[in-house]
């Protein structure tokens, strides 16, 4: 047994091992003197300095961060009213419904990516053409995208704005699917319980539905700020002339990146790491407290 | 249905340890960057139109300026420049085709100009609210690609050529062969766009470049396919070369001579040539598309880009020859001032080819709408 | 009053007929048409605008359609073969152990796939970590010195084998996640009932343990082959772009020098297609256990 053991444990560091090896090797090279990923040639943090000087690298941070906090806050109220709706629906409806819903979860992303793109730049080119100049304007739009004349932009373009409509189009998914089984767990006694002691519906869903549901809506937000941080290829087929920290390094990576981006990889690491050192440390210590306490 | 819940499972129980603590915060928090946040982005849409805020948007090619240009630039004028990069011709041609993307300002090569011209996507330039391209040398105006001068102001010129490493090669290389015969193959990275992959082969047949004989082109993608069937290529790329090369990974490499220059600088093993039999010399020049909406902003960024100042600073960040008369001839000077040594002759004459070298090289023009396809069509056949 | 409560998901609903749903319905829209049919939109019958020229085209590309199959098969037997004693043994240790485990696996996942992917080319290049690291310990002096050979690197990037090694490691974790969930909520006594009636422990795995973790595995096989068969920035960094697969064709319609949306179009809905019959195919032999594996 404690052979099997030694074993398992060797193998478990083998796979951490490959897996941990290509952010070891990020992290180290972020603090190179040089502009390489295969020599070392001596510490330096001129990296980090260089980074927060990079208008294009933390434009493109920043505007990472601002979709998936947008489309995560979006999608975690729309998902959330979704599945109570949903979950007051008879079998019949909901059934198709949830289908529909984990379309884009099953799909390759390179599909969602490339339908997205279509209708956005479809659905532009009604805009403009209509808002312009009218319903002609939309036929002879439609007529030079075909003819693959140039497409004739107006007002609005494919940017943050789809961007952002994309991300929530994948998000929302992820957080019906986690509050949902969450309210299949709740005691409805407990929404009529309340009801009946004079609280409107309103007040029931506030006071009763959403404790209960909590522990779903804070994971599937998780999740879809995961989704939406990680995400690259739904953005790269909808981004237009936005651009997210994925896309940036897509194009640098033709190039030769710069270690501006391990630095950057390392930092959004290391804030991942401490918060769940510190989760992880609290969680402990309360751990013990509570069996001190008993 | 199965991928959600193992997403589920994992994030919940990486993270499960969250979840009883920042609940509240997370989903006060939220609500209020909703509201918020659907203010922000109206208000970027309309920004451009209302002309609150002025801002041009310009795409040229990757580490392809000096970016403290755009920093001077926003300064001086008070324009924001949204810079963005496209890999290669082909792809800023998909990229504009798709229509989701809003540049103004481009900067393509001189036969996708021609391309695009021909096709009513760029718009003619105002050339009195852009003096600086009276300092252009007339070598650099009036060619095939924009022969009346009304649609461009040229960015840089170079050459194609091959870039080899002098530690890795038994001799120096002085002709296309070495791109199709079996003496370094595995050795050698394929460029990665159909135009000079299957120039190189036609330069090296003897054929013009700029041919419509479909038995010439179908002659040089043969070539080309069956130096790759045989395993000469280790690979395909473009940028890619940067740091194939730099690092000493391959031997030899077809890119343009600015990038050699860049490469030169990070390892000093290595060499160029542009082949006896010939090469490819072109101008990318900037022009603005029809579609632009910012189209003063638009003059006013060409203006500064093409003035003396910008050209010196450019050429010494980006190593393309510039064809601003009069910084090409204050560049060594300005070299010379800015390190405190003189610049290698043989390196200033890789970046700006001598009259000797040009005469052997030739210009890529547009080609007609078949030959296009063909190009196309055969392109593919060598990608599968 | 259940009625009304159900009336909260109607704006959802509408939202997703126009952004899941049309987004679809263009795409086989556009996989039937072509540039030159649509140019003569109102010119010729609406019938004759419909065609399947693009997917006759597709015959030009069955090299590339059988290498991706190949590659995405390859790589999901490999995270198979690795993911399964990894869930297994995590299962057998400890809770807070298995707890730290499950925040390893996930942990890379912060990290950019494509950084992570780009970390593997500076190791595996011709002059990269790997090779200079056999240099350095004299490997490549040993097998030239006893085989003769001048061997300088080993060839690893700009290979399928390196293609390979990108997607077992990008997506390993979406292979031992599910099989780790089943298997940790497998019934003990089921187990110890095999053990009282005699079975030895391997046994005990093939017969019980193994069938009964199935439905993880079967989950772990589409969530790895899905995204292996349509990446496309994977064989573009690691395969050195002559190794080119479906999404790399994709990509190339839309995105890349051959502007095709049409041809695109009818491409990714073959994809879907086949996308389907894998879940379908899946659900198939899951059946009846599904309920096992979700919450």
């Amino acid at each position: 047994m404690r052979r099997y053991r030694i074993g398992s444990r060797f193998y478990m560091a083998l796979i951490f091992l490959f897996l941990y090896a290509p952010i070891l090797l990020l992290v180290v090279f972020s603090f190179n003197d040089a502009n390489s990923n295969v020599v070392w040639q001596g510490f330096s943090l001129r990296w980090y300095e260089e980074l927060f000087r990079d208008r294009q690298i933390m434009g493109a941070v920043y505007n990472t961060l601002l979709v998936s906090v947008l489309a995560t806050a979006i999608s975690t109220v729309v998902g959330t009213f979704t599945a109570v709706g949903l979950f007051g629906m008879r079998r019949r409806w909901r059934d198709p419904i949830l289908t529909v819903n984990n379309i884009p979860i099953m799909n390759a992303d390179i599909v969602t990516g490339v339908a997205l793109c279509i209708f956005f730049v479809t659905v532009i080119a009604g805009w403009n053409g209509v808002v312009v100049e009218g319903w002609n304007g939309f036929v002879t739009y439609l007529e030079e995208n075909f003819r693959r004349t140039l497409p004739r932009m107006g007002e609005v373009n494919m940017g943050f704005t789809t961007l952002l409509l994309a991300h929530i189009s994948f998000d929302i998914p992820y957080v019906i699917l986690n509050v949902l089984p969450k309210l299949r767990q709740m005691d409805r006694s407990l929404i009529d319980a309340a009801q009946d002691l004079g609280c409107t519906w309103m007040q029931a869903f506030r006071k009763v539905v959403i404790p209960e549901i909590k522990p779903g809506i804070v994971s599937g937000a998780l999740i879809a700020f995961t989704m939406s941080v990680d995400d690259f290829v739904i953005s790269y087929f909808t981004a237009g002339s936005a651009s997210t920290l994925s896309i940036e390094i897509y194009g640098m990576v033709r190039k030769r990146v710069s270690p501006e981006l391990n630095a950057v990889s390392t930092l959004l690491f290391g804030v991942v790491l401490v918060l769940l050192i510190i989760i992880n440390v609290r969680e402990w210590r309360l751990e013990k407290r509570q069996t001190a306490g008993t | 249905m199965k991928k959600i819940t193992a997403l589920t499972l994992a994030c919940s129980l990486a993270l499960g340890l969250f979840l009883s603590g920042c609940a509240m915060e997370e989903s006060t928090s939220g609500s209020m960057s909703f509201t918020a946040g659907s203010g922000s982005t109206a208000g970027n849409n309309s920004s451009s139109t209302t002309g609150s805020k002025r801002e041009v948007n310009v795409c040229s090619w990757g580490e392809y300026i000096d970016e403290s240009l755009i920093d001077k630039f926003e300064q001086e004028t008070g324009i924001k420049v949204n810079y963005n990069t496209a890999p290669s011709n082909e792809e800023l041609y998909s990229l504009l085709q798709s229509g989701g993307v809003n540049y103004d300002v481009i900067v393509p090569s001189d036969y996708m100009i021609a391309r695009l011209i021909s096709e009513d996507m760029l718009q003619p330039l105002d050339y009195s609210k852009i003096p600086n391209y009276e300092k252009i040398d007339e070598q650099y105006k009036g060619l095939s690609f924009d022969p009346n001068n009304e649609y461009t102001v040229p960015y840089t010129w170079g050459t194609l050529g091959i870039i080899y490493n002098t530690t890795m090669v038994d001799e120096p290389i002085t002709s296309w062969e070495v791109m199709f015969s079996d003496e370094y193959a595995g050795n050698i990275l394929l460029i990665d766009n159909s135009r000079d992959a299957f120039g190189m082969a036609l330069y090296y047949l003897g054929y013009d470049v700029n041919t419509t004989d479909e038995a010439q082109i179908r002659e040089a993608a043969q070539l080309v396919a069956d130096a790759k069937a045989r395993g000469v290529y280790d690979g395909q790329g473009m940028d890619e070369v940067f740091q194939i090369m730099e690092g000493g990974n391959l031997a030899i490499a077809t890119y343009y001579a600015g990038d050699f220059l860049s490469m030169h600088e990070n390892n000093p093993d290595l060499a160029f040539c542009v082949p006896e039999e010939g090469s490819n010399w072109f101008v990318d020049a900037m022009c603005i598309l029809k579609s632009a909406k910012n189209v003063d902003e638009a003059h006013e960024w060409i203006n500064f880009i093409a003035s003396t100042e910008s050209n010196l600073a450019n050429m010494d960040y980006i190593w393309y020859a510039s064809p601003n008369a009069e910084a090409l001839e204050q560049y060594p000077a300005y070299y010379e001032e800015t390190y405190g040594e003189p610049l290698d002759q043989e390196l200033y004459e890789i970046m700006a080819a001598p009259k000797d070298v040009l005469a052997r090289c030739s210009m890529y023009e547009n080609l007609p709408a078949e030959t296009l396809a063909l190009y196309n069509d055969l392109w593919i056949e060598l990608g599968i | 009053m259940k009625n009304k409560i159900a009336w909260l998901s109607a704006p959802y609903v509408l939202w997703m007929a126009l952004v899941v749903v049309a987004p679809i319905i263009m795409v086989v829209f556009y996989a039937f048409t072509t540039a030159e049919g649509l140019a003569q939109w109102g010119e010729i019958p609406i019938t004759e605008i419909f065609t399947l020229d693009n997917f006759a085209r597709m015959g030009t590309y069955t090299v590339i359609f059988a290498r991706s199959f190949q590659l995405a098969l390859v790589a999901t037997i490999v995270c198979l073969l690795l993911g399964y004693p990894l869930a297994y043994v995590m299962a057998k240790e400890g809770p807070g152990f298995q707890r730290m485990a499950m925040v390893l696996i996930m942990l890379p996942m912060w990290v950019n796939f494509l950084l992570r992917t780009y970390a593997w080319m500076a190791i595996l290049e011709n002059n990269g970590i790997l090779n200079n690291f056999f240099e350095a310990i004299g490997l490549f002096d040993l097998i030239n010195r006893i085989f003769g050979t001048d061997l300088t690197y080993f060839r690893m990037i700009r290979t399928q084998g390196a293609v390979v090694l990108g997607m077992v490691y990008n997506y390993l974790p979406f292979m031992v996640l599910p099989i780790y969930s089943v298997i940790i909520k497998l019934d003990h006594s089921l187990l110890e009932a095999a053990r009282d009636l005699g079975a030895n422990s391997a046994q005990v795995f093939r017969k019980v343990i193994f069938p009964l973790s199935l439905p993880g595995v079967l989950s772990g096989v589409t969530m790895v082959f899905v995204p292996s068969v349509s990446t496309f920035a994977i064989s573009r960094m690691l395969g050195g772009n002559n190794q080119m697969l479906l999404g790399n064709l994709i990509e190339q319609q839309f995105l890349g020098g051959a502007y095709n949306p049409y041809l695109g179009s009818a491409i990714a809905l073959v994809m879907m297609i086949i996308v389907i019959v894998c879940m379908v195919v899946m659900n198939h032999f899951g059946e009846g256990e599904e309920q096992a594996v979700m919450l």
